[in-house]
């Protein structure tokens, strides 16, 4: 029997493949217990690839799984006698062969739904969110999470260890929320998504300039909000993902340094992620909606239709700005305006905000203040106080990346 | 499950009469909460001038004046409810009128299972 492959296996591959996570949420929900529902998925998956092969592949496989799955947990709850949260139903339920009519397509995304949004729920902290949200929902071993952002792998198995303590302890219920409960919620998980894609757009720390890893998933998981939830800002936040990540393959040289905006070869972009974004977009605003992400998003559009860097509506992108000043008021937002100004009316007329941003206490300490600073006296043909304002961004730059190209422009200086 | 819902403030935020409102406003909430069965039990706490700390350690029993440690914030009161999850007891906890001056801390209770029945 050993060396034969069954035809099975390429199929039983297959469905965990694309199917693994969505049977965990379900299982989740079914035992109450993320650890049961993680060691049952694994063991049905075990039996699959002995059983099948002799029995044949059942009509329904995905419900087969869950039934499996969810009769050996709630035989290893009984045996160790735990309290859990099980409906009556499924006690009486488990001993019936009736699996099929229960775990359609529309249950299971239910319970992918439930399951990001018991990961994002606002009573975790934001780290532990990411965390949980990668491993659970998105399937990431605990170690590359941790890679990801630059944590140790016991470090970050502890959150997220911790963070479930806290889901079962505290009694975060593993539901959707509903009526004016869910936009709230819906913040919180779009929250979530965009850190993780800002990560992994521009890793914060060492040697890397980004995490594709980080940037698929984050596609991945808004792309499966918006099948769930198709609302305005989802579509708006997908439609920023796809729109920035669009530029990806350009961002960098083939010696990994960072190309900025206005040196990149913009036949690289991808035009797909732009026809979809900007479809997305349209979509959105067509609802009549309005809002940060959106706002991003349309930022990113602009850029996304410009020949060239000069060549961009930047009258536009300013406008904008101002429009996402009023949803944020966020200190970076009005520093990217600035950057924008000067491009619109020349470094000149957007010299004094630029030092008044540099200079405040809520962006003394981000390079990029100081390096856009520095960039418009040096557009100015003003060397001293480029200098100095680049030794200042230098000084607080912790990506080397970013570092070598920083010392780059100041090397240019002289 | 059962929550304890702490409410922290700065004493000397409050007016007499915003404290009057307070405790008003609480007490009806308090009968709110019962008719929905979930309420076990609340209280406003007198000021932290009253208090009156005991520690028991090594075998010496130490009586102080005052609270436990000096803070900015002390706690002015609390709730107990008994309600489905942690969303149930959020939303107890964003309508208490302490809140509007201070923080509501929610903690689930540990059950050891062997207490006496809460008299009725």
């Amino acid at each position: 029997m050993s060396g034969f492959r069954y035809p099975h296996t390429e199929a039983i591959e297959r469905l965990y493949r694309q199917d693994s996570r969505r049977i965990y949420a379900t299982l989740v929900r079914l035992l109450g217990n993320f650890a049961l529902a993680e060691d049952m998925l694994q063991e049905a998956f075990i039996t699959a690839t002995q059983e099948w092969p002799v029995q044949g592949m059942p009509d329904n496989p995905v419900a087969w799984l869950i039934t499996v799955a969810r009769n050996r947990g709630l035989d290893r709850l009984r045996r160790e006698q735990r309290q859990v949260d099980i409906d009556d139903e499924q006690l009486e339920t488990h001993s019936a062969l009736h699996y099929e009519q229960q775990f359609d397509a529309e249950v299971l995304e239910d319970d992918r739904l439930r399951l990001i949004f018991t990961c994002c729920h606002p009573a975790l902290a934001p780290e532990v969110q990411i965390a949980l949200t990668l491993r659970e929902v998105c399937g990431l071993d605990t170690e590359a999470i941790a890679s990801a952002f630059l944590v140790q792998t016991a470090t970050m198995a502890q959150r997220i260890v911790r963070g479930k303590a806290k889901i079962r302890t505290a009694g975060i219920a593993y539901i959707v929320p509903e009526g004016p409960q869910l936009a709230e919620r819906l913040e919180s998980v779009l929250s979530v998504i965009y850190l993780v894609y800002t990560e992994g757009h521009h890793v914060s720390r060492g040697e890397v300039l980004f995490r594709v890893d980080l940037c698929i998933e984050a596609i991945r998981l808004a792309r499966l909000v918006m099948t769930l939830l198709p609302e305005p800002e989802v579509k708006g936040l997908l439609a920023l993902l796809l729109l920035t990540d669009a530029r990806r393959p350009a961002r960098s040289d083939a010696d990994g340094n960072p190309v900025l905006l206005e040196d990149q070869d913009r036949t690289r972009w991808r035009s797909d992620y732009i026809a979809e974004g900007k479809a997305l977009l349209d979509d959105a605003l067509a609802a009549g909606h309005v809002g940060p992400y959106l706002l991003q998003a349309a930022i990113a559009a602009v850029h996304a239709d410009a020949a060239s860097f000069a060549a961009t509506d930047w009258a536009q992108i300013v406008a904008l700005y101002d429009l996402l000043w009023r949803f944020t008021e966020s200190p970076v937002v009005a520093l990217n305006r600035a950057v924008a100004v000067t491009m619109r009316d020349g470094p000149a007329a957007a010299l004094p905000v630029l030092e008044t941003l540099a200079a405040s206490d809520e962006l003394a300490q981000h390079y990029p203040a100081h390096a856009a600073v520095a960039d418009a006296y040096r557009r100015l043909g003003q060397a001293e106080p480029a200098r100095a304002a680049y030794l200042r961004a230098l000084a607080l730059v912790q990506q080397e990346p970013d570092r070598r190209l920083l010392e780059r422009r100041l090397a240019e200086l002289t | 499950m059962k929550y304890l819902l702490l409410i922290y403030g700065a004493e000397d935020a409050w007016s007499q009469a915003e404290r009057e409102e307070c405790v008003a406003d609480s007490v009806a909430l308090c009968h709110e909460l019962s008719g929905k069965g979930q309420y076990l039990s609340a209280a406003p706490l007198q000021p932290v001038s009253t208090a009156t700390s005991v520690r028991n350690h090594n075998g010496r029993k130490i009586v102080t004046d005052g609270p436990f440690a000096e803070t900015r914030e002390q706690l002015a009161g609390y709730f107990l409810i008994d309600v489905p999850d942690l969303d149930a007891a959020l939303e107890i906890a964003k309508r208490l009128p302490g809140g509007r001056k201070g923080t509501v801390e929610v903690r689930p209770l540990v059950e050891p299972g062997k207490l006496p029945k809460t008299p009725s």
